[in-house]
């Protein structure tokens, strides 16, 4: 079927801030589908309120609204731009959803414009529960039995017409509480009637226990014609009762025969076509590891993180295709672009293997639980590929940047038999290690599976690595074992550490005797067919495939490995950009990276791409082959910045700013020099090592102090201590990593934060424009409320500090990127650190003011001015607008997790808001973030004595806005002595009706809790309120300055808004 | 123990010997499956043949009851790494084992998907498995010299046998089926059965007299192994079948004869197509499936009478020919295998087809 013509203009939906469980990944999907609409002449409206993201580009889209992702903004913006088509399939489960509300209100008819990639019928078959089970019946895909009761007798009853076990989820119980297993009467008995008791509607969902069952996906993609492929399938290595975002997944699947993968793939291509998909599908699988039996998990209709993965691992480009398929075209009339040969209609064969690994924040929330459930709970991920699954596995494990390179991790060595199996019955992100550790000690393969339900196929393999570890120990390294090491993938660094021999040494014989990575290509069909794009990954003991380009000059772009807390897309955003800005500058661009969700990873960004991990030895096989003229790391966040040193010693020139003055600003005594030269004042502070010497800097400068780690990211382990027992604490927890650099204490001003990304070009400096953060100093920059321009400096202030900026840059010889943060208070602009490189705030201000900042940066590193790209340096003229960076967090998924704002990042994404008025883009910028309110007009306010004062004028704005206020005894007595009309609640431990029965009988909106200094007491009355007003899907605000904004733009609500296409925002 | 993969060009891979150790003479082909290593060891259309698995881990389920046929009829086997503990709930023992007792040479530990690619860009050729040193000048000759030959012969059952309608398929019409065995997979007998048919099983040189005289409802010709060319009588014998209008559904070796009985040629692909993801498209309805796919030479369509046959199926890939239908006799051929094992179901749907075709002939 040729292209439908009648599609002229389609309005795309994003998924809005990055959240745990919906990331990058649709960035990477939307970004693809919009440049293959673009190749069709298609004009492209995107909406997504999210700044970060490449796909909200002026380059990606036509129109570009980064506006709240709500139903009445996307009908004003249909008004305005009038598209023909939507496309929701591409923004997650958020864009869905609202494109079937668009077109079941009857909106899009009405103003000629129609769904395409779905329909609403197939959304509700595929997500609304009933809808979905009712489907699957009549096709006669199993699904786990289940039914909803409300008395034990039902249960029972149930129950036993499907057999135990079973598994009792009670509705509307805080995290699943009161739920669990029964394996047997006596057991559903107790459960149920605890479940029933707990639920606040006395509603217990009984389920067909499959936990421990395989867990397999399916990527499926259909036309309009019927035509059915499926694009890979995948295997959990967690089984059933882990979610498959939380899992190792391995592709293909390994333990299954082809009776098992033919029988899946049928059925997933039955569903695919009952459901008249057109366009891409999941669907999950858990599969009866004894017999054929299989049950039907879930379906997702649309893509997702397992396509991006999907896509990744098999070189098929799900989402452009999909893209395609919607605007008519059949897969036999796509052509396979990684070929070139052959079409869209085939099944990608792989020769290879391939490993996900999931990232988990638990380094960043030290109390929250570990263990790893249905919920997702992990922000990003890393793929690898190779021939064999060892040498994947331990490829995957150094992607991660967890300080950790081999399966000898974690202190399981020093756990006696006993604790390591009871380790072993609890599953969270250490569980490889474990069995690791239990199989180094000869735990039976039997033993191990009947704990974990872990596949033996792949205990194996665990095993053949620790049977190495072993060999590596205890015997001579002769030739051929290094070899098989390197075959495996064991870092040099870990084969010196077992074989008690220097990394160098290692490496020396390596190459003294051939042993060198060679490079093979993701071709989509196991080299059937020669293919054409450049897609490489390592293997030992191969032949090469990779052939070294000459020509043009050659740059590597290291991009920004897994999407964690403190590193997340931003940084994709800017290898992309800095990526495509070389190529326009005639550069041949290599990039290097190993998460598959992102943009930088798509075949067609740069003109080669290693999927590989980003260490020393990883970069220098590649280095050994491409020999580049120069490396960029400024654009890759901390993960590029620390390979600098490594490629300098491979003699790869740093391109832009050199390694020595990115140190400068890291390392204090250099930095401090720095400062005194150009005459910035900053905190008082000095470097310490011991818990000792930072108490010793800690009262010369007084209490509080900043407490912090040198050369991280996001402000990993910084704390504000207000003590000696505090330092002690804090000194603890970030020495529990061994620290290569001194540890930062500083005294603590508390004072406005100010932010400046920059371009210098060792003469010139522009500033696009300065950031304000709403809340005071202590609260990460990550985590604070950004607005643009800054709203309440004054001109002065704004000049010392573009001055600072110039002085400090110059200072730093910076060419390419700087980002500065400063505290003003009183009047004065104090220094709080300098980053020689891309920052989380580029892609914002870029769109923001319209200047194009990586692709400038990206000019003047190649040797280009400022002014001779027609810039006039300083500080640029404000934009007309006021927008706002307001960071979003992923609280309600991490159980146990402090949600308390400080020092420490804690956000995941953020959102936009953008208006004319500084009210209105507050308030545009709460909604993006999902705060909609009002809804029951019912508050609670409990704050600390020194947050009390401001906390009256924020209750009283509330009050006005029709708000009953609650608050605890000692606020409740403030806030009524001073004439505000608060109702007193009893805390936590007091008796009921308390402050608890309040959250938990969901008619509350808003509790506002700033929390009294004091960490990791997970008993504390605050906590508790923190945690079940996450977890109960209440709003809660940790600090004043939230409070005053929030109810600011409250103040401002309104139902039109002013929309701003980003791609129109020009620097005046 | 050391073993060397010695190509007819030269080239040299050197690995570990699996399986049997003796020398072996083949053609060398590749398979891009990524399950169902047993049902391609057991497809008698890979005899003459040494097959190389392009997906590199190999064995993970161990040997399973999904056999094509009583015994593995490859020459040599050819794989990057063979799991040593296989898993899986129907796993009767580990693969190495098996090519052991079945007398199957092999090597493991080289890289395939070199091999691949010199197999793709210089076409598929002849090659030895030794453990031996052995020298280049002797060998290279030999390998130059072999060729697959009559192996229709080797392959197809001894005597006419019934595989009679599956259990819980009584009740409707049971149409008789007569399955020429070329070397024909278990499942193509498995598809009719279960679709209520009572399959008389032939061997590959049976006389056209006396199947015909069995009165069959329908005459199925099976895939098998080796060049079309070598089958002169058999061809005479289908020219017979063809005359007698009786339905005729035919696959793969059973398609390329059946072309040939009505004149058309029958080329050697370069690399040939062997793997579970070939799309073929339906040319009446567009659609296109994906198939599992076995085989070295293709029908030449060139000069085809559109009276006598037409073409109902293409590779989207490639454009080579994947089927006739033929108009002047209930009689339709595909080259791909809708009898799957290992690989899609997705074109199951046509032994459907054969038997509504025997409906219409009633």
């Amino acid at each position: 079927m040729p292209r439908d013509t009648s599609i002229k203009k389609v309005m795309v939906i994003g998924s809005g801030p990055i959240v745990i469980g919906q990331a990058a990944e649709f960035d990477y999907a939307g970004t693809q589908a919009c440049r293959s609409l673009k190749e069709e002449g298609v004009e492209v409206v995107l909406v997504n309120s999210n700044p970060a993201t490449i796909m909200t580009d002026k380059e990606i889209a036509d129109q570009v609204y980064i506006e709240p992702l709500t139903v009445p903004v996307l009908e004003q913006i249909i008004l305005k731009e009038k598209p023909d088509s939507v496309l929701p399939t591409l923004g997650g489960q958020a864009g869905l959803n609202l494109g079937m509300e668009l077109a079941e209100s009857g909106f899009l008819a009405k103003h000629g414009c129609r769904l395409i990639g779905t329909t609403p019928e197939t959304i509700f078959k595929a997500e609304d529960r009933q809808g979905f089970k009712d489907t699957m019946e009549k096709i006669g895909e199993p699904v786990a039995a289940s039914q909803v009761v409300h008395n034990v007798e039902d249960g029972i009853r149930f129950t036993n017409t499907i057999g135990y076990p079973v598994v009792l989820r009670p509705a509307f119980t805080l995290g699943g509480s009161g739920g669990g297993i029964a394996h047997n009467e006596a057991e559903l008995v107790d459960i149920l009637t605890n479940g029933l008791r707990l639920s606040r509607v006395h509603e217990v969902l009984v389920e067909r226990c499959i936990a421990g069952w395989k867990e397999i996906e399916y990527e499926v993609m259909r036309d309009g014609a019927g035509n059915c492929i499926t694009v890979c399938n995948m295997e959990n290595i967690d089984p059933v009762g882990v979610h498959t975002g939380d899992s190792i997944v391995v592709a293909p699947s390994q333990t299954l025969g082809d009776k098992e993968y033919q029988m899946l793939r049928s059925s997933a291509l039955n569903i695919i076509d009952e459901l008249g998909i057109t366009g891409g599908c999941n669907v999950q699988y858990a599969l009866n590891p004894d017999s054929f039996e299989y049950c039907v998990i879930e379906v997702n209709p649309r893509v997702s993180r397992s396509s991006a993965l999907a896509s990744k691992a098999t070189g098929y480009p799900i989402a452009k295709v999909s893209a395609k398929i919607a605007l008519g075209y059949t897969l036999d009339e796509i052509r396979n672009a990684i070929t070139g040969k052959t079409y869209a209609s085939f099944e990608p064969m792989l020769d290879y293997c391939v490993v996900k690994i999931p990232r988990l924040p638990f380094d960043k929330f030290l109390t929250a639980k570990r263990t790893l459930t249905t919920q997702m709970k992990a922000t990003g991920e890393v793929m690898s590929i190779c021939d064999n699954f060892e040498g994947a596995l331990m490829k995957a494990i150094r992607s991660l940047e967890q300080h950790v390179d081999s399966l000898m991790a974690y202190g399981f060595d020093s756990y006696s038999d006993r604790q390591l199996e009871e380790q072993l019955h609890q599953v969270d992100d250490r569980r490889i290690f474990c069995i690791a550790e239990a199989l180094r000690r000869g735990m039976s393969y039997e033993t191990l599976h009947d704990l974990t339900q872990i596949d033996v196929w792949f205990l194996d393999k665990i095993a053949s690595i620790v049977e190495m570890e072993r060999r590596l120990r205890e015997e001579e390294l002769t030739v051929d074992w290094l070899r098989e090491a390197k075959r495996m993938e064991f870092p040099d660094a870990v084969i010196a550490e077992l074989t008690q021999k220097s990394r160098e040494e290692i490496r020396r014989m390596r190459y003294e005797n051939g042993i060198v990575a060679a490079f093979k290509m993701v071709d989509t069909c196991a080299a059937e067919f020669a293919a054409q794009t450049p897609y490489y990954y390592s293997v030992f003991g191969s032949e090469n495939e990779a052939q070294k380009t000459d020509g043009r000059k050659k740059v590597l772009v290291l991009g920004s490995g897994p999407i964690r807390i403190g590193q997340g897309i931003e940084f994709d955003y800017c290898s992309v950009h800095s990526t495509w800005a070389f190529s326009r500058e005639g550069y041949e661009t290599i990039i290097v990276n190993n998460n598959p969700e992102t943009v930088s990873t798509d075949f067609d960004i740069a003109d080669k791409l290693y999927f590989e991990p980003l260490t020393d030895e990883d970069v220098e096989s590649i280095v050994d082959i491409e020999k580049p003229d120069g490396a960029v790391v400024q654009f890759g966040g901390q993960t590029a910045i620390k390979l600098t040193e490594a490629l300098m010693k491979m003699g790869v020139p740093i391109l832009g700013t050199r390694a020595e003055d990115v140190d400068a600003a890291e390392d204090r005594e250099r930095f401090d020099k720095i400062l005194e030269q150009t005459k910035i004042p900053r905190a008082a502070g000095g470097t310490v090592y011991t818990a000792e010497e930072a108490k010793k800097v800690a009262n010369s400068i007084g209490y509080p102090v900043l407490v912090r780690p040198s050369y991280v990211l996001g402000g990993q382990g910084m704390q504000i201590a207000f003590n000696d027992r505090e330092i002690d604490e804090f000194m603890e927890i970030i020495n529990r990593i061994a620290q290569d650099h001194p540890i930062l204490v500083d005294k603590y001003l508390q004072g406005k934060e100010i932010e400046v990304d920059a371009v210098c070009d060792g003469t010139d400096i522009l500033i696009p424009g300065i950031m304000e953060h709403i809340e005071r100093t202590g609260v990460h920059s990550g985590d604070s409320i950004s607005v643009y321009p800054a709203h309440t400096i004054g001109r002065e202030v704004k000049e010392k500090i573009a001055e600072y900026t110039r002085r400090l840059a110059k200072a730093l010889h910076v060419i390419g990127l700087i980002n500065i943060q400063f505290i003003v208070m009183d009047g004065e602009v104090y220094v709080i650190e300098v980053n020689p490189r891309s920052s989380r705030t580029v892609p914002y201000i870029s769109k923001v003011t319209g200047i194009p900042i990586v692709d400038l940066a990206t000019k003047v590193i190649v040797g280009h001015t400022l002014k001779e790209m027609g810039y006039q340096p300083g500080l640029q003229p404000e934009a007309e607008y006021v927008a706002i960076k307001m960071p979003v967090f992923s609280f309600e998924k991490l159980r146990g997790a402090e949600i308390s704002l400080g020092p420490e990042m804690k956000s995941t994404g953020e959102c936009l808001g953008i208006a004319k008025t500084f009210d209105e883009a507050l308030y545009k910028a709460f909604l993006g973030a999902g705060v909609i309110l009002p809804k029951h007009k019912q508050m609670i306010i409990t704050v600390k004595d020194a947050d009390k004062p401001e906390a009256v004028d924020v209750a009283k704005r509330f009050a006005a806005l029709g708000y009953k206020i609650y608050a605890t005894r000692s606020t409740a007595k403030y806030l009524q002595d001073h004439g505000v009309d608060a109702l007193w609640v009893n805390k936590i431990t007091q008796e009921s009706p308390n402050v608890m029965d309040l959250i938990l009988g969901h008619k509350i909106d808003l509790v506002i809790d700033t929390p009294t200094q004091g960490h990791g007491d997970k008993t504390r009355d605050g906590f508790l309120i923190r945690r079940n007003a996450i977890e109960t899907g209440v709003h809660c605000i940790t600090a004043m300055d939230t409070a005053t904004a929030l109810v600011t733009s409250l103040e401002a609500a309104r139902s039109e808004y002013t929309l701003v296409d980003i791609a129109k925002v020009r620097n005046v | 123990m050391k073993a060397f993969l010695i190509l007819e060009d030269g080239t040299v891979f050197t690995g570990k010997s699996i399986g049997a150790a003796r020398d072996v003479i083949s053609e060398i082909v590749f398979n891009t499956s990524m399950t169902g290593y047993l049902e391609v060891l057991t497809d008698p259309s890979y005899a003459g043949q040494a097959v190389v698995m392009t997906y590199p881990l190999i064995g993970n389920y161990g040997v399973t009851p999904d056999q094509e046929s009583k015994r593995p009829w490859v020459d040599g086997y050819i794989v990057r790494e063979l799991s040593r503990v296989p898993s899986n709930f129907r796993c009767e023992g580990a693969l190495e084992d098996y090519l052991v007792q079945n007398d199957i040479p092999g090597i493991c530990g080289i890289d395939t998907r070199a091999l691949t690619k010199i197999l793709r860009d210089k076409g598929t050729m002849n090659g030895m498995i030794t453990t031996r040193d052995v020298s280049m000048e002797e060998v290279l000759p030999k390998l130059r010299a072999y060729r697959v030959g009559d192996v229709v012969s080797r392959v197809t059952c001894e005597e006419k046998h019934v595989v009679a309608p599956a259990e819980g398929t009584q009740g409707g019409r049971v149409y008789k089926v007569a399955l020429m065995d070329f070397g024909a997979k278990n499942n193509i007998a498995g598809s009719l059965s279960r679709r209520g048919c009572e399959v008389t099983v032939y061997p590959a040189h049976a006389a056209a007299e006396e199947i015909l005289a069995d009165r069959p409802d329908g005459i199925m010709l099976s895939n098998g192994p080796g060049d079309p060319e070598t089958n002169v009588e058999i061809i005479e014998q289908l020219k017979k079948l063809y005359d007698s209008s009786v339905p005729i559904f035919a696959i793969c070796l059973g398609h390329q004869l059946m072309a040939k009985a009505i004149g058309l040629s029958t080329h050697k692909l370069k690399y040939g197509h062997r793997g579970g993801n070939h799309p073929v498209k339906d040319l009446e309805t567009g659609r296109v499936y994906i198939s599992s796919q076995n085989h070295g030479y293709v029908v030449d369509t060139d000069g085809l009478d559109p009276a006598v046959a037409r073409p109902a199926f293409v590779n989207v890939n490639d454009g080579t020919n994947e089927g006739l239908r033929y108009i002047q006799k209930p009689v339709y051929t595909v080259q791909f295998h809708p009898e799957a094992c290992p690989g899609p179901q997705d074109s199951g749907y046509l032994f459907d087809r054969f038997i509504s075709m025997m409906e219409g002939a009633e």
